[in-house]
């Protein structure tokens, strides 16, 4: 790596891990544009709420409101409650980027955090470039704008069996973030197993799969805390552990 | 439809980007508490598989697809490969397996 300009490296660094994720973006915010379409909404409403909000549950979430006549405030409930998890993200984001990082870079980069973003940001050596976030950002956001703004103008012109493999390819992003870990902190490990069997479980129980149906974005706070908290005063992390974990 | 839809996409828009901007502009500092920088280690692991299992086994048209995506996932992350050859080949396996099986 060239150390003549990182913040030229960290850039195309986030392009090069924003490519996939603009591709996997632009199969689901299709799926996204057609509902929106059935929601009542023109090509730009729907290219300008994927634009300023860039977050698929809340969206889909969000047009159901829309769909039925929902009230702004809980339009606002629903979308804090889905999104509620940014703000670990954002919170786990705000210790790997350098301690000086500016206020303006800090709300720049806020834009960009996505499940997706977040995966591959944590991947990064510390500290975190912002100019990596906007490398990443700048593609993935437009894949997901024109996903949307086409799903709505075209609808069905992908055949269902391509859209169906490409449902996969956000998740295949996530495994290859927690698994690699995995395998180098066997805490982690356990950690991911955990959240694998309890997550699969709170499918399943009686009236936690309900709150689960009603929503999804809940539930994933609520595990996230609780195991990430559990982990964390069971197998504390030792100082030296957290360089560790950056060297790949 | 009863209400404006651009004062709903205002509404969404301000509320997403205000989870994501307050921990950032407010936490400048570094985290000395062991035990929050503990659980901070921790999240982004368990959330992303939080948000994986069981999401994943009905993303495809049928379980078998997931699963055999699902696990060809598994293999490939485990011998470290790029997200984008993670991503690639689990939706090519599970458009080939689609295609045996309909």
């Amino acid at each position: 790596m060239s150390e003549k300009n990182p913040k030229k490296t960290a850039f195309i660094s986030g392009m090069r891990d924003g490519l996939p994720i603009a591709l996997g973006y632009f199969a689901v915010s299709f799926s996204l544009g057609i509902q929106a379409k059935e929601a009542g909404m023109s090509v730009l409403q729907a290219a300008v709420m994927s634009l300023t909000s860039l977050t698929s549950a809340g969206e889909f979430a969000a047009l159901s409101i829309i769909a039925t006549g929902g009230s702004y405030i809980s339009m606002a409930v629903s979308q804090l409650i889905i999104n509620l998890r940014y703000i670990l993200m954002s919170f786990a984001l705000s210790q790997r980027i350098a301690p000086n990082t500016s206020s303006l870079h800090r709300t720049c980069m806020s834009y960009g955090i996505t499940d997706e973003i977040f995966g591959v940001s944590v991947k990064q050596e510390r500290p975190l470039s912002p100019f990596y976030t906007y490398g990443a950002v700048l593609l993935a956001s437009p894949g997901w704008v024109a996903g949307t703004a086409l799903g709505v103008a075209a609808g069905n012109i992908l055949p269902g069996n391509i859209v169906s493999a490409l449902n996969l390819a956000l998740y295949g992003m996530f495994i290859a973030v927690f698994i690699p870990q995995s395998r180098d902190d066997k805490h982690v490990a356990f950690a991911v197993i955990a959240s694998m069997l309890l997550s699969s479980a709170c499918a399943f129980l009686p009236y936690i799969k309900d709150i689960r149906a009603a929503s999804p974005g809940t539930m994933i706070i609520i595990l996230t805390i609780l195991i990430s908290l559990i982990f964390a005063i069971i197998f504390p992390i030792k100082e030296d552990d957290e360089s560790n974990t950056e060297e790949k | 439809m009863n209400g404006n839809i651009w004062i709903y996409l205002t509404v969404m828009a301000v509320v997403t980007y205000l989870v994501r901007v307050l921990p950032m502009t407010i936490i400048r500092k570094e985290i000395k508490n062991k035990l929050l920088r503990s659980f901070l280690y921790y999240v982004p692991y368990v959330t992303l598989t939080v948000m994986t299992v069981p999401a994943i086994f009905t993303a495809t048209k049928c379980t078998a697809s997931a699963v055999a995506g699902f696990i060809t996932a598994l293999i490939l992350s485990f011998f470290k490969k790029s997200m984008i050859l993670v991503a690639t080949v689990s939706c090519a396996v599970v458009f080939i397996t689609e295609l045996f099986l309909h």
